[in-house]
Order: structure tokens, then sequence, then C-alpha cells
């Protein structure tokens, strides 16, 4: 099997293949992309289902219940209808850029799920860097929503884009500097390695890193409050106004599938994955991964839209020194501390986050205001 | 000699259409903003889209076939709509209108007041970028009040039920019931709307010291109703020259003390508890006897103008009505308070970023209806 | 109740400031010469005790022989009320001076009247038209249109 590249073989090595298993990296590797992308899109099907029967609850509705038994098919439906939809591309577009927009958008986004931990040792693979790979890919999707809103030719599309990656930018750090108060903990990058560290999840141990993680996380997918890429009261659609069709679907499809994997890496990093009691790990993944949606489009569904002004200064004013903050206090524990019993930890860390959330609320202020012109 | 160089970011002011077909312009309205990046730097609102010359339509039909013009100019208000007109027709003939038929009048016009808040505060709410949740729950109300209009009227939007002397009829008899049932409730479900969102950190954030109208400028300005108000201005018609029966009723007048998004919104919340009250008095009150005078079919006033006016949901509507002794108005001036209500719009909003403009465009409340006529 | 000045008393105290200038007057109105409109308004706005702060509409009616002004004003502060009457004679040339700068509030109300009804209003800062497109022909509330 001489065709591995180097690096290849170093991912194979790596990877967690069940001894008993037939072939060797090529054989792991088709059958876990194949499984991957059905479960990707089998998981934003029922996502799509869930958000909107969820939110049709929220909002004294029924939610869609035509298609199907409980409506289980609208997003069959939905698919359907998109895909038979005329493509248009604005007539003074760059079309090669309005075209690639959406492929650049969606590409990173399944790369992610190449390392994300679905049960035990069921991953494509096992990636010693594995969190830094989620977080380096993740945000190359930026580009393809700036492409999109620069090659439609329409100022909302623009104005769409240019939040976005004002937005991804700021929330790429203090995202980071949150999950690196895991990494302490653990010692590895590794998903997996992550996932066996957490006897008690780290959501108890990471209280405050876990709360910004889960704040940066929503401007980094675009969701409420910080869904201003897509305002759609303000800039009616923002960068995908001028898409339709197949391309809209990629977009559309971009979208969940972010909140999809945002929702594994966050059970991964802070929930302890697929770890639980009784029921097979794998159903304790999307127990998990459902619940974390959940909680996410229950947001959406109650809380208003920030400025985009706000946004920023809550990114820099706010999250960035907390998570700092939040590395010391997690660093010291580490040294000082090494043989004290987690619940310590637990109640320190909780008392640090009160404080630092109260004390921050009094001197932070949201928003600057009107400019003079 | 040194050369001195400025290094200055040099930025390009660029005009964007905000409508006429905009999700937040509520109807067809059209705002040419400039901007500077994100920031305002000039708007001009764009009128005359739903232009159907009503003023004009109204000289060609006799004084009954103007009401259900008057239905179609504020669409979501058409009982205040109906009311002043014949008020200024009854004012200007020397009618009497029956005691039981002011009170039903009185009744109509403050459920018709909830029925407009309810959709103002809703779509307010919605601009802020609540996704769509508290204007479901409001619907959810007003459904209710448009049923208890439909009873009486046998329509949902446009009631066409006020007549010249009176109402066109009775109530019937389950009417009665079923309006005590939803003055007894909707106190309860205006608690429910301020729990949602009343105190929430980001709508304080998005709207508290935005588009702010000073007193002076409101008055100034010619602005009414919940606009004038919220600008700390205690000026009601119904208090300040009271028309119908509101002088034998207690209410009191919400007014706001900045006259920002925030006041706005409040005034309307406040103003519909006091439209409950009011209500709880007029079924209390309610006489028996005759719902319409005795009027000519073809009614002839007298040569002659009258002003008549009523505080609507949005402000003071006027009619201006001058008479040849014909069977039709010799002219029907509209004072509509949508547009004037705009006038201060361009100051409100300059130097705020785009989503502010949307809030504080949405926070005026107009209707494009009563704007273009 | 908003109290209706009377236009007698209201006349007598104007012809002492504006000698000549008051053509009639009725139970709650005053009608004036045209040219003196911007220097009655801003009389009957700064006047102690009239302050009329708040101009609740301006309506235009053609009479065929002339058009008429109805300026109605409010003082928000003594709660009283008064109307302003002005004619013009002029058809193709009508024109008034703008009270725009006294009353923000006759901005629209005044391009409004110069739509329909082809008035213009000297000094306002923006008038064109505001509800029919700007090559529109005629001006649709006027008797003879049509």
């Amino acid at each position: 099997m001489a065709i591995y590249s180097p690096g290849l073989s170093v991912l194979s090595q790596n990877a967690a293949l069940p001894p008993d298993w037939p072939g060797g990296y090529w054989l792991h590797w088709l059958v876990f992309v194949v499984i991957i992308m059905t479960f990707v899109l089998a998981s934003i099907m029922g996502f799509i289902y869930f958000e909107r029967r969820g939110i049709g609850r929220f909002q004294v509705r029924l939610g869609p219940n035509r298609t199907g038994p409980f409506g289980i098919l609208q997003p069959v439906a939905d698919a359907i209808k998109v895909l038979l939809k005329e493509d248009i591309v604005p007539a003074k577009g760059d079309r090669i850029v309005h075209w690639l927009a959406p492929v650049v958008a969606f590409v990173p986004v399944l790369l992610i799920f190449a390392v994300v931990p679905f049960g035990g040792g069921a991953l494509l693979a096992d990636l010693n860097i594995g969190i830094l790979y989620v977080v380096a890919v993740s945000s190359v999707t930026v580009v393809g929503v700036f492409m999109a809103g620069w090659a439609s030719n329409n100022k909302y599309s623009l104005l769409g884009a240019m939040r976005d990656v004002a937005q991804v930018v700021s929330y790429e750090i203090p995202l980071l500097l949150s999950i690196v108060g895991v990494v302490l903990l653990t010692g590895s990058l590794s998903m997996i390695k992550i996932v066996a560290a957490q006897d008690l999840p780290f959501i108890l141990l990471q209280p405050l890193g876990f709360l910004i993680f889960f704040m940066a996380a929503l401007a980094e997918i675009n969701r409420t409050p910080f869904d201003l890429l897509e305002a759609e009261s303000e800039i009616v659609a923002g960068f995908h106004t001028e898409y339709s069709g197949m391309k809209f679907a990629m977009f559309y499809l971009v979208e969940y599938a972010e909140v999809l994997a945002i929702s594994a890496i966050i059970t991964t990093l802070f929930l302890g994955g697929w770890r639980g009691p009784l029921l097979p790990p794998f159903v304790w993944f999307l127990i998990k991964v459902f619940g974390v949606f959940f909680f996410i489009f229950w947001i959406r569904s109650t809380i208003p839209r920030l400025r985009i002004d706000q946004v920023m200064a809550f990114a820099w004013k706010a999250l960035l020194p907390l998570a700092l903050l939040n590395l010391v206090v997690t660093g010291i524990e580490i040294v000082a501390l090494p043989a004290i019993s987690p619940w310590v930890i637990i109640l320190i860390n909780l008392g640090v986050l009160a404080v630092l959330v109260v004390v921050w609320s009094r001197f932070f202020k949201l928003g600057g205001g009107r400019v003079a012109v | 000699m040194a050369v001195k160089t400025e290094l200055k970011l040099k930025t390009e002011p660029f005009v964007l259409n905000i409508g006429p077909v905009h999700p937040s312009t509520h109807g067809v309205f059209r705002m040419r903003a400039t901007l500077d990046g994100e920031v305002l730097i000039d708007l001009e609102p764009v009128f005359g889209y739903l232009h159907r010359g009503i003023e004009k339509l109204a000289e060609g039909r006799t004084y009954t076939q103007v009401i259900p013009l008057t239905d179609r100019l504020d669409y979501l208000a058409s009982m205040s709509n109906n009311l002043a007109y014949v008020m200024a027709v009854e004012k200007l003939a020397g009618i009497t209108v029956p005691e039981r038929a002011e009170y039903l009048r009185v009744i109509m016009a403050e459920l018709q007041r909830i029925a407009s808040h309810l959709i103002a505060v809703g779509a307010f709410l919605n601009d802020c970028g609540a996704f769509m949740t508290p204007i479901l729950y409001m619907i959810r109300e007003r459904e209710k009040i448009l049923d208890l209009l439909e009873m009486v009227s046998g329509q949902r939007l446009t009631y066409n039920y006020m007549r010249v002397g009176g109402v066109s009829q009775d109530i019937p008899g389950e009417f009665l019931p079923a309006l005590r049932k939803f003055v007894q409730r909707m106190p309860s479900y205006i608690d429910e709307y301020d729990q949602l969102l009343a105190e929430n950190e980001i709508l304080l954030a998005r709207s508290k010291g935005v588009g702010i109208l000073p007193k002076d400028m409101a008055i100034n300005a010619s602005a009414s109703g919940p606009v004038l108000r919220a600008s700390g201005v205690k000026w009601d018609i119904r208090k300040a020259d009271p028309y119908s029966v509101y002088d034998r009723f207690q209410f009191d007048i919400p007014t706001g003390s900045v006259g920002d998004c925030y006041d706005r919104y409040r005034v309307r919340v406040q103003e519909m508890r006091q439209s409950v009250r009011i209500i709880k008095q007029v079924m209390e009150g309610l006489p028996e006897g005759e719902v319409k005078a005795e009027v000519a079919h073809f009614l002839r006033l007298p040569v002659g103008e009258t002003y008549a006016h009523i505080e609507s949901p949005r402000g003071e509507l006027g009619f201006y009505l001058v008479s040849d002794n014909s069977i039709a108005p010799y002219r029907l001036h509209i004072r509509a308070p949508s547009l004037i209500n705009l006038t201060a719009l361009r100051d409100m909003t300059l130097g705020w970023k785009v989503a502010d403009v949307i809030i504080i465009f949405g926070s005026i409340d107009i209707n494009m209806g009563e704007v273009d006529r | 109740m908003t109290l209706a000045l009377s236009g007698k008393e209201i006349a007598g105290k104007l012809e002492e400031q504006f000698p000549g200038g008051i053509l009639d007057s009725g139970a709650d109105s005053v009608t004036i010469k045209s040219d003196l409109l911007l220097s009655v308004a801003s009389f009957l706005k700064d006047t102690k005790d009239l302050e009329f702060d708040y101009l609740t509409a301006i309506t235009a009616v053609d009479y065929s022989r002339y058009f008429e002004l109805v300026y109605q004003l409010t003082s928000l502060k003594h709660n009283h009320s008064l109307i302003i009457k002005t004619q013009l004679y002029d058809r193709n040339h009508a024109s008034l001076p703008s009270v725009s700068g006294l009353w923000r509030g006759a901005d629209f109300q005044e391009r409004e009247i110069y739509d329909l009804l082809g008035i213009k209003f000297d000094g306002h800062p923006n008038m064109k038209r505001i509800f029919l497109w700007e090559d529109f022909q005629g001006h649709p509330l006027r008797k003879d249109y049509l």
C-alpha cells in the first residue's frame, strides 16, 4: 500500500479503526464519507423539521403539518420545491463568483464533520489537532459568504456580507480562547481525548468557558441574536438576497450544517460527547446535539437582534477579556491545585463565573449611538 | 522641507433604496437612504405608491358612499376613520346622534385602537429582530377583536359600520358577553407581552435613546398621537377636545419622557390598557334605545365648511369638509396623521445605523393607506 | 375642550399690527391678505397669550374663482385654536410664502397641496410633487381637472 502520501499515512495510523474491519484506510475513508454525508443531510432534514415545528409551538401556531404524518416530509417538500426553482443570476453580477460562492461556503462545513466523534471511535479521522482543525476549517465559510455578497451586485447583499466578515473574524478570538480552557484541562487537541477526559462534563468545570463559547459560536453561525447578516427586517435576506434554486438550497444547507457542527462541537467539548449511561453512545450523542440545537432555536424565537456596533463591542469589550480571565483562572487552578477534588474546582469556577458576569455587566455598556453627520 | 501627508480613511457614500418592496417598510414606502458604510447620512422619504386619490373620488360620491372610502384609508383602523368622517358630516349637518350609538362608537373605536396598537407594537418588535414571536402572540388577540368587529359589521377589515347619525345596525345578542370575556382577559395578555420582552436587555440596548424626537421638535413638526405623547407632551384629543361621549369616562394619558423608540413602544402598550379601561366603563353605562337618527337618504348639507378630528390610533385624524348644498362633498380633505408624523423622520434617523433606521421608522407606526391616500 | 378663539377678537388684534391686512373674520376664522401670511403667522406663533405652536393642518380648496388656503392652528399650551384663511386669485401662477420655516409640520402638507392643486409655496426647501410622479400633467384636485 505504497500509494499513501506520508501525511495520509499518519492519518491512517491514528484513525481508530475497529480491529475486525476488512480493508485498509481507503475502505474506511469511503465508508465513513458516505456515512457522514448521509448523516449530515439526514440530520439537517431532522433539524429543519424540528426547528419549524418547535418554533411553531413557540409562536402559538402549529407549524408545518400537511406533508406526511405530522408534516414529517416537509423538509423533502422544501427540497423539491427549491430544486425545481429557476436559477437566477443578477444581470450585472459576477457569474462565476456567484456560482462558486455556495460551494466555497458549503465544503468547509462538511469538512468539520471529519473529526467529530459520533460515538466511541466512530469518526473519519482522529486528528491529534482535531479541535484546531475544526476552528481552522470552519472560518473558511466566511469567504464563500463574502463572495456571495460581492458577486450579487446588490447593496443589501454587500452590507450583509461585510457584517458577516467583521463579525466572524471578531468572534473567532473569544471562541478560540474559550477552547483553550478545555484543552488545558485535557492536555490534548484530539476530540477523542477531549471526550475521554470528561468524567465530569466540562460544562461544570468550565462554566464561563462554555458561556463564552456558546455565545461566540452563535455569532459564528449567525444565529439570533447575532443574525445580522441575514437580518430580514433590515437588509431583506443579506448575502443570499439574490440567490434562488439550487444555490439558495446550498446556503440553506450551510446554515443548518453549521448549526449541526456547532451543536456537535459543543457536545464534544462541554457536554461529554457520546458518553452517558444505559443508552448506546451514538444515541447519547444525538440526544445532546438535538438538545443544544433546541436551545439555539429557543433563543432564536425569543429575543431580538443586536446592532452591528453592539455586536462588535460585545466581542471585543466583553467576551475577549472574560475569555482571557477564564484562561488565567483555569491555568492557576491546574498549576496550583492539581490534586484537589473536581467538585471544589466546580464551586470555585461557578463563583468566578457569577462574580465576573455581574461585575462585567456593571461596567460594560452595549452600543455606541448616534454618529454626528 | 518636510512634506506633510495626512493619512485619512476615505469612504464613499452610496445610495440605498429601502423599499418600496422591503419587509420592514410596512407597505409600499420608500426611503432613499444615503449611507456611509452602515451610517445613514441622508434620507429622503418617497411617497405615492399607494395614492388612490381618495379625496378626489369622494367629490363624486354621496355622503354615505364616502364611508367605504374612508375604510380604505388606514386599513388597520377602519372604525376610527369611519368615526372621524361621520362626525364631520354630522357637525356640518347639525345631526344629533342617539346615546346608544355614541356608546357603541366608543366601544368600536377603542377596540380598533387596541387592534391597531397590537399590530404596531408587534411589528416594531419584529423590526427589532424578535423573529415573528411577539407579533404572532399579538395577532392572536387581534383575531379576537376582529371576531368581535365582524359580529357587529360582518367584515373583518373594512367595516363600513358607522353611519351619518349613528351606526348601521345594533349589536347582536352574543356581542356583549364575548366583549366582556375579552375585556377580562386582555390585561393579562398585555402582561404576557411585557414579560416576554419589555425589560429585555437587548431590546433596551436597541431602542433606548435611539431615534429621539425632542419635545419642541415634536410639536413643531405637528407630530400627533403616540409619537407626540412619547416625547412628553400630554396631548390627547379625547381629553383636550372631547368628542362623542369620551368626557364621561375615566382614563389616563400615558406619556413618555425622552421621545425615543422605547418610549413610543411603551406608550402604545399603556394606551392598550387605558382602552380596556374605557371599554369596561362603556359596557357598564351602555344605554338602551335607537342606534341611528333619522337621516335623509340623499343628504344635503348646508353650505359651509367644518373640521372634525378624533384621536385615531396613529394620531390626530381630521376631516375638513366643504359643502355646496349638493349631495356630494365639494371638497374633503383628510389630515392624515401617518403622513405628518413622518415629517421628522429624517431628523430622527440621521447619524444612526441602518438597523436603527428600520426600528425608528417602525416605532412611528405609519400606515401607507393613510399616508398616500 | 379646545377653545375656538373668536375670529372677530383676533381680527381686531391683527388689525392693530397689520392695518388693512384683514379682509374678513368669522366665528372661528380670520381671512387675511395672502402676502401678509408669513408675518401674521409668525405674529400668531410668537405673541404671548396666543402662542399657536402647533399647525394642525393646511388645506386648500378650489372655489373655481379663487383658491382658499385654510391654516388650522392650535396652541397646545393654552388649548385654543384658530383658523387662518387666505385667498389666491391667480390660477396660473398661484403662489404663497411657505410657513414650513415656522412650523416644520407644514413641509409635507405644502408639497401635497402643490402636487394636487398646483399652488407653489415660495421658500419651501423641497417644492416638488409628493404623491404623483414628476412628469404628471395637471393637478387633480382642481375643479377644472378632467
